[in-house]
C-alpha cells in the first residue's frame, strides 16, 4: 500500500494540528516521530518489494481516486514507486525520521503549543515531500511541490515574532512562485503537445521522438521545467531565498533546505530524464547553470561568518553539482550525489545546530572556536561530514562527486570539468575554514553567563554541553551514513559494480523497460504483474552493443585509466584545499585577515554576496511597487477612471433625489414601498 | 415536487414577509428577528441542497422547469429551469447567505429588522437570477438585486457609504439599461422572425441572427455583464462598494453578486450571439488578463485590508472571464469552478477582515501586527483562507485557476502564459498582507487583548474553511454536475469558432477535444 507512506505523516500532522497544543511535549513530539517511523517502515517494505522484484518488474502503482476530470483532461491521484522513487522515499523518510528525533531535544525550550506546531509542520512537510516523490504525474507532483514550499514558508518563519524570519519566509515563497509560474506554463505546454501529464506516458511518448536538433517545443518545455527547478532547488537566478531561509530552526534547514526539498528540482529532471534527453539545448543550459551556480556559491561561502550561511551556500553549490550531472546526462550520478549529500549535509546542519544549541543561539563563527574538546561527539561527527563533502577518499562524497566529475569530463565537457574541479577546491577550503573556526583554535565565545543571569564571565568550555542523546544518536547514525553511503556506488574503475547506477537506470529510460505493474484500488495490497513486451528501444540497445569485442575492451581500459587519473586529481584537489584551509585558518589566521585586507573590494563583494539581493530589489521589487502605487492605483484608478465617474456622479446627484432620500432616514418607508412593488408583481402573476 | 425551484426562490421572500409582521419597537425583538432570518436562510440552503439531490446530470438540459404565462401580450413568461451551472451557483448562494448573516450578528446593531429584510430579499433575487430562463424575468430579478444591496451599503456601511452606494448604483444601472434595451430588442427580432414576441431563452437561441445584429446585441449584453463582473476598466466601483459595505454585504457582493456578470456571459451573451462572441472574445480576454495583472498589482499597495481583498477580486475574476473566452471544456469548467471557489475564499476573507474590523474598528493593515500571538485560531482560519485565495493545490482556488489557464492556453497560448503571471503576484500581495497583520510582535497595545474566535464566528468561518478543503480535494463533486451544461455550450460555440478559424486561415486554434497530434 503505497498510500500508507504519505498517509502516516498526514495523520501525525492532523493530530498535532488539532490537539497538539493540549498534549505534553513528549506526546506531541513522539507522535510526530512515530508517524515518521511508520512511514519509514512502509517505505522500507515497499522498497523491499522493488528490490526483490526482477528488474523489469520494479514498478508499483496505486491509483487512489480521480482528482480532476474535465473533458479530455483527467488527472488521477496516482502514486507510483520505481527505483528512483525508492531512493528518494528512503532518503525522505529515513533522514526525515532522524531529524524528527533530533528535533525532540533541539526544540525542547518551546512551549507546548509551539512544540506541537513545529512537529505538525514537520509532518506536513514529510507528507507533501512524499506526494512529490511518489506522484505519478506532473500535477500530483505539483501538489507536493507547492506543499513543501508552503511548509518551507511556515518553518522558515516558525519564529514569527522575528521580522527577519517572516521576510525570509515570504521571500522563499515568492521566489519559488516565480519558478512555479514557469512550471505551470511548462505543464500546459506539455499537455497540449502530449495530451497527458503522466510521467510514464510522457516518457513512452517521448521515446518515440527523435532528439531536437534545434531549439524547439521540447526544449522550451524542458527549459520551463528547469526554471521551475531553479526556484525550488536554489540555482541561479532564483537561489537568493535559500541563504535567507536559514532563519528557520536548524533541523528545518537540515531536512528541508539541505537533504530533501531543495533536491526536488534535481529529482524532477531525473524523473523526466527521457524528455530532457530529447532537448540537448536545455541540458546544456542545465549543466552550465549548475556548474556556474556551484562556483558562484562556493566563492560566497569562502567569506561568510555565519555558520549556517556557509552551509547554505555550500548546499547551493552542491546542488549545482547535481544539476551539472543532470545536464551532462549523468542522471544516476546526479541522484547518487543527491543521496550522499542528504547524509553529510543533514549531518553538518544538525552538527551546527548542536553547536548553536550549546552556545545558546550563537551562529557567528567569529565567536566560536576551540569547541572540539567541549563537544566531542559533535566535533567528530561533523568532521566525518566535512571529509565526506570535500571528497576525502573512500567516504561517500568521494564516490558521488567523482562520478559526476568523471562523467562530465568523459562526456567531452572539459571546461565544465575545470570549473567543477575548481569548485571542489573551494569546497574543501570553506568547509575546513568552518571546521577550524568552529572547533579549533582559541575559544572566542562567551559562556551563558553573558546573558546576565549568573556571574560566570570566563570563556571556558566547562559549561558547554554536548548533544543530548536524542541529538547525538542521529548525529552518529548520519556520520556512519556519510562514511558508508557511497559504497552502493563504487565505480568499476575501483573494482566495484556501481550498483546504484544499475538500480536507477530503468527509471531514466522507462520506455526500454516497459512493464506494467499495477495495484488496483481496493485490492488491498495484492498487485498484479502484467508483463509488457520487449520494446524496440531495448533491441536497439543490444544492437548498439555489438561492436567488436576488442574495440570495446580497449575503450574500456582507456576509460578506466581516465577515471583513475581524474580521481587522483580530485583527491589532490581536496587535500590541497584542506591544506590551504589549515594554513590560513588554523596555523596563520593573521595571513587570512591580511589577505582579505589586501583585496578589500573583492572581499566586500563576496561578503555582500555580489549585491544580488540589492540588484533585484532595485531592478524589480521597487519599480513594480512604484508602478502599482503611483501609476496604476493613484493614477489610472483614482484619477482617470474615477475622475470620469465622479464627474458623471456629481452631475446626477445634483438632480437626483436618491441621496436625499437616504439622508432623511426614511429607509423603512422605502423598504415598504419596495414590498408593495414585489407583492404587486407576485400578485399579478398569481392572479393571472 | 414540481415547484421546488419556486419554493426555494420565494422562501426568503416569505421569511421577509414574516419579519414584517413582527413589531420591533426600539429593537426589542432583534434577537428573535435574527434567529428567524437565520432559520429561513438555513432552510433555503437545505432547499438548494434538495435541488442538488434531485438534479440528474445525465437528464435534460434544464431541470425543475416551471413555465406559466405571465404577460401573454408580450410573450413574457414566468419560466424557470436550472442546469448544472446555475444549480451550483444557487447552492453557493444558499451556502453563503447564512454565513453572511452570522457575520453581521454582532456588528449590525441598528435597524436589525430592515437589515434582515433586505438580506432575505436579496437572496430571493439572487436565486431568481440564476433560475430564470425567461429574459424578462431574468431582468426583473437582476434589477431587483440592486435595491437591497444599495441599501445594505448605504445604510449599514462605513463612513463613505453614501458615495459608494451611489457609485455602485450608477455603474450597475448604466449596465442594466443597456441590457434592458438589448433584451427588448431581441424580443422584437423574434417578433419579426416569427410573428410573436418571446423572451424565452430556448426560443431566442433558435433565432439565427445576422453577424452585424449579433455584434450590437453582444456588445450591449457584454458591457452590462462586464460592469457587473467587473472587468477592467469598469472595476472602480468595486473597491469603494466593498470597503464601505458592511461585512455581510461584502460577503454577498464578492461571493455571489460578482458572479452575476460572469454567469450572464455564460448563460446569455455567449450562446445567444456565438459569432459575435467569438469575434469579440480576444478583446474580452485581453481585458481579463489586464485585470488579472492590474488587480494584483494595485492590491499589493493597498493600505486597507478590505480594499486589498476587493482588488484581488478584480484579479481573480479576470481568470473567470478568461476561461469563458477560451470557450472550451477546461476553460468553461474552470471558469465556473473559479466562480464557486472565489465565492468561498473571498467571502471568507471578507468575513475575517470583518471580524478584525468589529474588534478594532479599523481595517488598516498598519494598525495590526502580531495577531498570531493573541488570536491563534482566527489567524489559523485566516491562513487557510489566504492559501485558498492564493490558489495552493489541494485547496479550492487551484482547480479553477489551473483549468481556466489550461483552457486559455489551448485556445491561444499567449493568453495562458500571460495570465499565469497572476500566480506569482497573488502570492506577493496576499502573503504580504497576511504577514503584516498576523506575524511579528504585537506592536499596537490595542491589539494585546483582542479575543479569539467566538463560537458564533466559528460557525461562520468553519464551513468556509471546510468547503475550501473539500473543493480542493474532491473537485469532481462539483465538476461532474456542470459537465453536461458546459459540453452543450462548447457544442453551441464550436461552429462559430470553426467558421472564425477558417476565416482567419493560418492561425491554428485548438478547439478539438483532444491533443493536437
Amino acid at each position: 500500500m503505497l498510500l500508507l507512506i504519505p498517509l502516516f505523516p498526514l495523520v501525525g500532522f492532523l493530530v498535532n494540528a488539532f490537539v497538539g497544543r493540549r498534549l505534553p511535549k513528549t506526546v506531541s513530539g513522539w507522535t510526530a516521530c512515530l508517524a515518521m517511523f511508520a512511514s519509514l517502515v512502509a517505505a522500507a517494505a515497499a522498497a523491499w518489494q522493488i528490490f526483490s522484484a526482477p528488474v523489469e518488474a520494479r514498478l508499483v502503482e496505486q491509483t487512489v481516486y480521480t482528482w480532476i476530470a474535465s473533458g479530455d483532461f483527467e488527472i488521477p491521484l496516482t502514486l507510483r514507486l520505481d527505483p528512483l522513487g525508492t531512493v528518494m522515499a528512503l532518503v525522505v523518510t529515513g533522514i526525515g525520521f532522524l531529524i524528527h528525533v533530533y528535533s525532540l531535544a533541539y526544540m525542547h525550550e518551546e512551549t507546548e503549543r509551539e512544540y506541537a506546531r513545529y512537529f505538525s509542520y514537520m509532518n506536513l512537510f514529510a507528507f507533501f515531500m512524499l506526494v512529490l516523490v511518489l506522484g505519478a504525474n506532473f500535477l500530483v507532483m505539483f501538489v507536493g511541490w507547492e506543499g513543501v514550499g508552503l511548509c518551507s514558508y511556515l518553518l522558515i518563519g516558525f519564529w514569527f515574532k522575528k521580522q527577519s524570519a517572516n521576510d525570509a519566509g515570504k521571500k522563499a515563497f515568492v521566489v519559488n512562485r516565480v519558478g512555479d509560474f514557469a512550471f505551470i506554463v511548462g505543464m500546459m505546454l506539455l499537455f497540449r503537445e502530449f495530451g497527458t501529464l503522466d510521467f510514464r506516458e510522457v516518457a513512452l511518448h517521448a521515446a518515440t521522438l527523435s532528439p531536437e536538433v534545434s531549439f524547439g517545443l521540447i526544449s522550451l518545455t524542458t527549459l520551463l521545467f528547469f526554471i521551475g527547478a531553479t526556484g525550488k532547488s536554489a540555482q541561479i537566478p532564483l537561489y537568493v531565498w535559500l541563504p535567507d531561509a536559514m532563519e528557520g530552526p536548524t533541523p528545518v534547514s537540515a531536512l528541508i533546505h539541505a537533504a530533501t526539498m531543495v533536491t526536488a528540482g534535481v529529482y524532477m529532471i531525473g524523473r523526466n530524464a527521457e524528455l530532457f534527453s530529447l532537448a540537448p539545448d536545455t541540458l546544456q543550459i542545465v549543466a552550465v547553470v549548475g556548474v556556474v551556480t556551484a562556483l558562484f556559491a562556493g566563492t560566497i561561502g569562502l567569506v561568510q561568518n555565519d555558520i549556517k550561511r556557509v552551509l547554505a551556500y555550500s548546499t547551493v553549490s552542491q546542488l549545482g553539482f547535481m544539476f551539472l550531472a543532470m545536464g551532462v546526462g549523468a542522471f544516476s550520478a546526479g541522484i547518487f550525489h543527491l543521496y550522499t549529500h542528504a547524509f553529510f549535509k543533514a549531518l553538518m546542519f544538525l552538527g551546527s545546530g548542536a553547536v548553536i544549541h550549546a552556545l545558546h543561539g550563537e551562529q557567528d563563527m567569529r565567536r566560536m572556536g576551540g569547541l572540539r574538546r567541549a563537544l566531542p561527539i559533535t566535533y567528530w561527527t561533523f568532521l566525518a561530514g566535512a571529509l565526506a563533502i570535500v571528497g576525502f577518499p573512500l567516504l561517500s562524497g568521494f564516490f558521488s562527486k567523482d562520478e559526476i566529475l568523471f562523467r562530465t569530463f568523459y562526456g567531452g565537457h572539459e571546461l565544465l570539468w575545470t570549473i567543477g574541479a575548481l569548485t571542489s577546491l573551494l569546497t574543501a577550503i570553506y568547509m575546513f575554514r568552518l571546521v577550524y573556526m568552529t572547533f579549533h583554535g582559541e575559544p572566542r565565545y562567551e559562556v551563558a553567563g553573558a546573558h546576565g543571569h549568573d556571574a560566570h564571565g570566563h570563556a571556558h568550555g566547562a559549561h558547554l554541553h554536548d548533544a543530548p542523546p536524542s541529538m547525538a544518536i542521529p548525529l552518529v547514525l548520519l556520520a556512519v551514513g556519510s562514511i558508508l553511503a557511497g559504497y552502493v556506488g563504487v565505480p568499476h574503475a575501483l573494482g566495484g559494480h556501481n550498483r546504484i547506477e544499475t538500480f536507477l537506470e530503468p527509471s531514466f529510460h522507462p520506455a526500454a523497460h516497459a512493464r506494467v505493474l499495477t495495484l488496483g484500488p481496493g485490492e488491498g495490497g495484492e498487485f498484479t504483474v502484467a508483463h509488457g513486451t520487449e520494446t524496440a528501444a531495448d533491441e536497439a540497445g543490444h544492437a548498439a552493443a555489438s561492436h567488436t569485442a576488442a574495440d570495446a575492451h580497449a575503450a574500456e581500459e582507456a576509460k578506466t585509466r581516465l577515471e583513475l587519473t581524474l580521481m587522483s586529481v580530485s583527491v589532490l584537489i581536496a587535500l590541497a584545499g584542506i591544506g590551504i584551509a589549515t594554513f590560513f585558518f588554523l596555523r596563520r589566521p593573521d595571513r587570512a585577515a591580511a589577505m582579505a585586507a589586501s583585496m578589500p573590494g573583492l572581499h566586500r563583494l563576496l561578503l555582500n554576496k555580489y549585491y544580488v539581493d540589492e540588484a533585484y530589489d532595485a531592478a524589480i521589487v521597487r519599480p513594480v511597487q512604484r508602478l502599482s502605487e503611483d501609476v496604476l492605483w493613484k493614477g489610472v484608478d483614482v484619477r482617470v477612471v474615477d475622475g470620469a465617474v465622479n464627474g458623471a456622479g456629481s452631475l446626477v446627484s445634483g438632480t437626483a433625489s436618491l441621496l436625499r432620500l437616504l439622508q432623511t432616514g426614511s429607509v423603512r418607508a422605502y423598504a415598504a414601498w419596495l414590498f408593495v412593488g414585489v407583492l404587486a408583481l407576485v400578485g399579478y402573476y398569481l392572479v393571472w | 415536487m414540481t415547484s421546488l425551484l419556486s419554493i426555494v426562490i420565494f422562501l426568503p421572500l416569505a421569511g421577509a414577509v414574516l419579519l414584517l409582521l413582527i413589531g420591533n419597537r426600539d429593537g426589542a425583538r432583534d434577537g428573535l428577528i435574527r434567529q428567524i432570518t437565520l432559520a429561513v436562510s438555513l432552510l433555503t440552503f437545505a432547499g438548494t441542497l434538495a435541488l442538488w439531490a434531485g438534479f440528474d446530470p445525465a437528464g435534460p438540459a434544464y431541470q425543475f422547469v416551471e413555465r406559466h404565462a405571465w404577460i401573454p401580450a408580450f410573450g413574457i413568461e414566468y419560466s424557470l429551469g436550472i442546469d448544472g451551472i446555475s444549480l451550483l451557483l444557487i447552492v453557493l448562494t444558499g451556502f453563503l447567505t447564512p454565513v453572511a448573516l452570522l457575520s453581521s450578528w454582532g456588528s449590525v446593531k441598528k435597524k436589525v429588522k430592515e437589515f434582515s429584510l433586505f438580506m432575505l430579499l436579496l437572496e430571493t433575487a439572487m436565486i431568481g437570477v440564476f433560475a430564470a430562463v425567461d429574459l424578462f424575468l431574468f431582468y426583473i430579478f437582476w434589477d431587483f438585486m440592486l435595491i437591497p444591496m444599495y441599501f445594505l451599503i448605504g445604510v449599514w456601511g462605513y463612513d463613505r457609504r453614501i458615495y459608494a452606494a451611489i457609485k455602485f448604483l450608477l455603474f450597475t444601472m448604466a449596465g442594466s439599461v443597456l441590457m434592458l434595451i438589448a433584451i427588448i430588442g431581441l424580443a422584437m427580432v423574434h417578433y419579426q422572425a416569427t410573428g410573436s414576441y418571446s423572451f424565452d431563452l430556448e426560443r431566442l437561441l433558435a433565432l439565427s441572427l445576422a453577424p452585424s445584429t449579433q455584434f450590437w446585441f453582444f456588445l450591449a449584453f457584454a458591457l452590462a455583464f462586464a460592469i457587473k463582473v467587473p472587468v477592467f476598466p469598469f472595476h472602480t466601483w468595486l473597491p469603494d462598494a466593498h470597503v464601505e459595505a458592511p461585512t455581510a454585504g461584502s460577503v454577498i457582493l464578492a461571493g455571489v453578486l460578482l458572479k452575476m456578470g460572469t454567469y450572464g456571459l455564460v448563460r446569455f451573451a455567449f450562446p445567444l450571439f456565438p459569432d459575435a462572441a467569438v469575434q469579440m472574445a480576444p478583446v474580452l480576454a485581453v481585458l481579463a488578463i489586464v485585470g488579472i495583472v492590474y488587480g494584483a498589482l494595485v492590491a499589493m499597495v493597498q493600505p486597507d485590508m478590505k480594499k486589498l481583498v476587493a482588488y484581488s477580486s478584480v484579479s481573480h475574476l479576470g481568470f473567470v472571464v478568461l476561461g469563458i473566452c477560451a470557450m472550451n471544456v477546461q476553460g468553461l469548467q474552470g471558469s465556473v469552478y473559479q466562480m464557486l471557489a472565489h465565492g468561498v475564499s473571498t467571502g471568507g476573507l471578507f468575513l475575517l477582515v470583518g471580524m478584525l474590523s468589529d474588534r478594532r474598528h479599523t481595517r488598516l493593515i498598519s494598525e495590526f501586527g502580531g495577531l498570531k500571538n493573541v488570536m491563534p485560531q482566527l489567524v489559523a482560519a485566516f491562513f487557510v483562507t489566504t492559501l485558498a485565495s492564493i490558489g495552493l493545490p489541494g485547496l479550492n482556488g487551484f482547480v479553477g485557476e489551473w483549468l481556466t489557464l489550461l483552457g486559455a492556453y489551448r485556445y491561444d497560448w499567449r493568453w495562458g502564459a500571460a495570465a499565469a503571471t497572476g500566480v506569482i503576484l497573488s502570492a506577493v500581495y496576499m502573503l504580504w498582507m497576511f504577514q503584516r497583520v498576523n506575524y511579528g510582535p504585537v506592536t499596537n497595545p490595542r491589539n494585546e487583548t483582542l479575543p479569539d474566535l467566538t463560537t458564533r464566528e466559528w460557525f461562520a468561518i468553519g464551513p468556509i474553511v471546510a468547503m475550501a478543503v473539500l473543493m480542493g480535494v474532491l473537485p469532481n463533486l462539483f465538476l461532474a454536475p456542470m459537465a453536461p451544461a458546459v459540453d452543450r455550450l462548447v457544442e453551441r460555440m464550436r461552429p462559430s469558432i470553426e467558421r472564425r478559424a477558417e476565416a482567419m486561415e493560418g492561425r491554428a486554434l485548438d478547439v478539438v477535444a483532444g491533443p493536437v497530434r
